[in-house]
């Protein structure tokens, strides 16, 4: 199923799909933002600021997803020493780098009206900001190691550690008292959030999956020419 | 298929995934006290030493009825619905401050019973409804 990731095949992968998918994510992005900003209701006690989540929780979990997807890759990378999976990892790195920020941020935005604050340090919101530093000190191992094979090796190492972070962000409001709220969306369990309000996240959801892989996609076609190009010099 | 090299890589991945989990284990075990943001009043409670000397932070419900204004100074009880903790309080409270909410105070503990803040943030809970029906579902409850 994955074989069109090879890179001989994304090379062939026409600009259709790309261009499709583009018009899935603006017609998934109007319904999503009419249904989250005029349709939805307001909430019972946070009022018209239960909006900022429709884009904080799908970005949180993007910026999540992303690096589990680098880690698993670098494990690859390293173990089966299978080149192309690198050169996936590095195309989501950037992704899931603006996608954290842009959780950190709304998340400031919306703790400001509800808590009364910013920021805290609470489990949740620092392991979340370590999730953000790991992203940038994998960014820049590639750009300043200007070596393949170590920028490579560098990078799935911090890959690889920063992946034991993932849980520590998911299960942070379980295992400790933060001031972040749990989760509303479990597998285990009915979610908390009234339908009228789950309807527009995971319209906003799948809008911003779509993106991302949009973004994935070109940055990947764009990493495997720049590789072959380095490999004929 | 698997070739000697790769099975050496696995052993070494493995071992290495071990002894980062374990780091962090100790790590975090250690940090406890910092990696919980709030005490409740029944950990408080159970606490042997505590100093009244540090800034803590305490969390929980505030007490239905519990909350009295005078001038610009406010007393509240937080509750874990085990214990209960007296705060005093000088200053603005958040929007979202309101009985039966969650909150969470910061500042210094006179005694085991009584705290004093000099800052209060509202805790929001894991539920989102639109208020209509949370009116429907008071309607239903009388």
């Amino acid at each position: 199923m994955l074989k069109f990731l090879f890179p001989n095949k994304i090379l062939s992968l026409s600009n259709k799909i790309i261009n499709n998918l583009i018009i899935l994510f603006i017609l998934l992005l109007i319904v999503g933002l009419a249904y989250s900003l005029i349709l939805s209701p307001p909430d019972y006690i946070q009022g018209d600021s239960v909006r900022i989540m429709y884009i904080h929780v799908p970005s949180s979990f993007l910026a999540l997803g992303c690096f589990g997807l680098i880690g698993i890759a670098s494990i690859f990378n390293l173990v089966f020493k299978i080149k192309f999976m690198s050169l996936l990892a590095k195309s989501l790195a950037t992704i899931g780098c603006t996608f954290s920020l842009i959780s950190i941020v709304t998340g400031a935005f919306w703790g400001k009206p509800t808590w009364g604050i910013w920021w805290v340090w609470d489990a949740r919101l620092t392991s979340m900001f370590i999730l953000f530093l790991f992203y940038i000190a994998y960014i820049f191992t590639w750009k300043i190691i200007t070596n393949f094979e170590k920028a490579n090796k560098a990078s799935s190492i911090i890959a690889i550690i920063g992946l034991f972070n993932l849980p520590v962000i998911k299960y942070s409001v379980d295992w400790w008292n933060t001031l972040h709220q749990p989760s509303s969306i479990t597998l285990t369990s009915a979610p908390t959030i009234h339908y009228t309000m789950l309807i527009p996240l995971i319209i906003m959801f799948l809008a911003l999956v779509v993106y991302a892989l949009v973004i994935f996609l070109m940055r990947y076609k764009i990493e495997v020419i720049k590789f072959k190009l380095n490999k004929k010099k | 298929m698997l070739t000697k090299k790769v099975k050496t890589r696995i052993n070494f991945l493995v071992i290495f995934v071990l002894l980062i989990v374990a780091i962090i284990f100790l790590v975090l075990k250690s940090l406890e006290d910092n990696v919980i943001y709030f005490f409740s009043p029944t950990e408080i409670y159970n606490k042997a030493n505590i100093s009244l000397e540090k800034k803590i932070r305490i969390g929980g419900l505030v007490k239905t009825n519990s909350i009295k204004k005078n001038n610009t100074i406010v007393t509240f009880i937080i509750t874990d619905l085990k214990n209960e903790i007296v705060v005093s309080y000088n200053g603005m409270l958040p929007n979202l401050f309101a009985e039966q909410k969650g909150v969470v105070a910061e500042g210094k503990l006179k005694d085991k019973k009584y705290f004093i803040a000099d800052k209060i943030l509202a805790k929001h809970d894991e539920n989102y409804m639109p208020s209509e029906v949370t009116k429907a579902l008071e309607n239903s409850k009388n």
